[in-house]
């Protein structure tokens, strides 16, 4: 289990203080793949260098299994480190060596046989589908399977967790895929804990099973992604999942509501029982459905009728809906 | 030996008048400059070579640890050294490159003396040209290791790497093409030296064109001695480069590197680092 305790990193510059992070706390269940998504400059790449200490926090804990990494010797560090994985998105592998040899190195630092070392190396080619390429260079490799190759490296040390910084956004969206596939079946088949740092909500969607927002170095949101999709709470989280923004600056400024279908009811004919069932017509201002997880989950926008006895009908109709939940909107400018 | 001279000086006239030759001092500096070329032209551009070899060694021995040690123990390296011992380090560096290389020879032959036993001669020379080249030979593999990728030392450091192993490990391999051209460089810029070590006793060619060629008015020793380290230069300059290009995994089109790093070379006359 990986907690984080009200983590801060402030990097001085030359204009002052930069908060990088601030008072971040987030707990990560053994056998998760947490997203951690945001905005670029939210502070996202700082926070994963967190878990591992490449960057060391200002204030705060970081707890993995209970121990805190902040308090360890340069010793201890180097040897938890050799149990926590990370993939970039730079591949960052080491371009004068073989793939077989890239593979090998993980386990070449840490001491072990060679050829012990080699065979699990042709091993981990297989997992990520490469058995042909252990004498080829980094070099002659597309992106895709440079990638694939890093993350072979990252599973030669027996890694708990594997961090993921923006692993996918080099590549184009057919790769991307396959690498989420891979990596989403890694999680399952050997039970890694993966946190995954992005920018694009699509990949949380792919293959997270809880995400935390973060903007402006500090957590918005958190929850499952089921949750989080289907109700964001956040002002980053709704810039997030609807990307788009929901044009409401046109529209009258009457009560706007927001309303979730999670999942099983959103194909209902909601609006249409409304107009019959109440005799209230509402505007419907924006929609959208996203499958997560093999659920069906949809959000509307609704403008409700101007009158108050009628709004008042309506949202209390909605309530009464089955699988449905309903907010209102107060800050709809655009 | 006189008789010698007098037959190439018989043989001379006779071509002088039989060809009706108009510059007559051409011919009789062919007689006389051609034979003591054919006798001491070998061994002077063995003494260069050798010289220039084992000065480039030592100078890449104690200019490597000092370029690594510039890079890793910067405040950004992976093994961060008091700053102060940093400045020191830096202001050394930068003094003794500062020094003007003819004069940093006259100050430290004597210390040939000590190191040698001798103060005059080849192997005498070794001891400056090493001193002067050090320096250059540490901020050359400076900037070879600061151009290699950070992400790749993030990601050894993530692996949980120790810093020696990170130097041993990924970044002295990652950088040896670039290093192999520095070092390359460097050699070219030792034979520049080495000629210039000519002046004051030590041997080789430049010895031959200063001493021969420039003082005792010998053109054609002076012209043969400067094509012959303008050849050195070349064929140097090609085996490195051919290595560094040969070694490099990141090439995997040999001839366009190959253009691109021969734009890269560093050619200037010698001496000029």
């Amino acid at each position: 289990m990986i907690e984080l305790k009200n983590l801060s990193k402030v990097f001085p510059t030359a204009e002052g203080e930069l908060h990088a992070l601030t008072d971040v706390s987030l707990t990560i269940g053994d056998g998760e793949v947490y997203g951690i998504v945001g905005m670029s400059g939210a502070g996202k790449s700082t926070l994963v260098r967190c878990i591992n200490l490449l960057e060391r926090p200002t204030a705060g804990q970081v707890l993995i299994d209970g121990a805190d990494l902040c308090a360890m010797n340069q010793k201890q560090l180097i040897a938890r480190r050799r149990s926590i994985s990370m993939i970039f998105q730079q591949f960052n592998l080491l371009m004068q060596r073989t793939c077989l040899a890239n593979i090998c190195f993980p386990m070449e630092i840490a001491g072990r046989k060679k050829e012990d070392a080699q065979r699990r190396a042709r091993e981990l080619l297989e997992v990520v589908g490469l058995p042909d390429k252990a004498e080829a260079y980094p070099a002659q490799l597309s992106g895709g399977q440079k990638q694939r190759i890093a993350i072979a490296r990252a599973l030669a040390s027996d890694p708990e967790i594997l961090l993921c910084d923006e692993a996918t956004s080099a590549l184009d969206p057919k790769t991307t895929r396959d690498i989420l596939h891979l990596v989403k079946d890694i999680n399952r088949r050997l039970g890694i804990t993966v946190v995954v740092i992005t920018h694009e909500m699509a990949v949380v969607e792919e293959i997270c099973t809880h995400v935390a927002i973060l903007d402006h170095g500090r957590v918005m949101e958190t929850g499952s992604v089921e949750q989080v999709f289907s109700n964001p709470q956040s002002e980053a989280g709704r810039r997030l999942v609807y990307p788009d923004g929901v044009r409401i600056d046109r529209l009258p400024a009457a009560n706007v509501v927001r309303i979730a279908f999670n999942g099983g009811s959103s194909y209902e004919p909601l609006i249409a029982s409304l107009a019959i069932d109440c005799g209230v017509k509402v505007n419907i201002l924006g929609a959208d459905t996203r499958n997560v997880n093999g659920q069906a989950f949809g959000t509307m926008l609704l403008g409700l009728p101007e009158d108050p006895a009628e709004a008042a009908k309506a949202a209390a109709y909605i309530k009464n809906q089955p699988n449905v939940t309903m907010e209102e909107v107060r800050d709809y400018h655009g | 030996m006189a008789e010698e001279l007098t037959m190439a000086e018989q043989a001379a006239e006779w071509i002088i008048s039989f060809f009706n030759v108009t510059d007559p001092k051409l011919v009789k500096d062919i007689f006389e400059q051609v034979p003591y070329l054919l006798n001491n032209l070998a061994f002077a551009a063995w003494e260069t070579i050798y010289s220039t070899v084992l000065a480039t060694l030592f100078a890449c021995l104690i200019g490597l640890p000092l370029g690594v040690l510039l890079v890793v123990g910067a405040a950004d390296g992976v093994r961060p050294l008091p700053s102060p011992l940093m400045k020191v380090l830096n202001v050394v560096i930068n003094l003794l490159r500062s020094v003007p290389f003819l004069i940093l020879m006259v100050v430290v032959f004597p210390l040939a003396r000590v190191i040698v036993g001798t103060s005059i001669g080849t192997n005498a020379s070794i001891v400056p040209l090493t001193i002067a080249a050090f320096p250059f030979v540490a901020r050359l593999v400076e900037g070879s290791l600061r151009e290699m990728d950070r992400g790749t030392v993030e990601a050894a450091q993530a692996m949980g790497c120790t810093p020696f192993q990170i130097i041993w490990k990924v970044i002295l391999p990652e950088s040896l093409p670039s290093l192999l051209t520095g070092f390359t460089t460097a050699f070219i810029t030792i034979l520049g030296y080495g000629a210039m070590s000519g002046a004051i006793g030590g041997g080789g060619l430049g010895n031959m064109a200063l001493n021969r060629g420039h003082t005792r008015g010998m053109r054609i020793v002076l012209y043969v001695a400067v094509i012959a380290l303008v050849l050195l230069v070349q064929a140097f300059q090609s085996i490195g480069t051919h290595f560094a290009t040969r070694l490099d995994k990141r090439v995997t089109n040999r001839k366009a590197r190959k253009s691109a790093q021969k734009a890269k070379r560093t050619f200037g006359p010698p001496g000029a680092m």
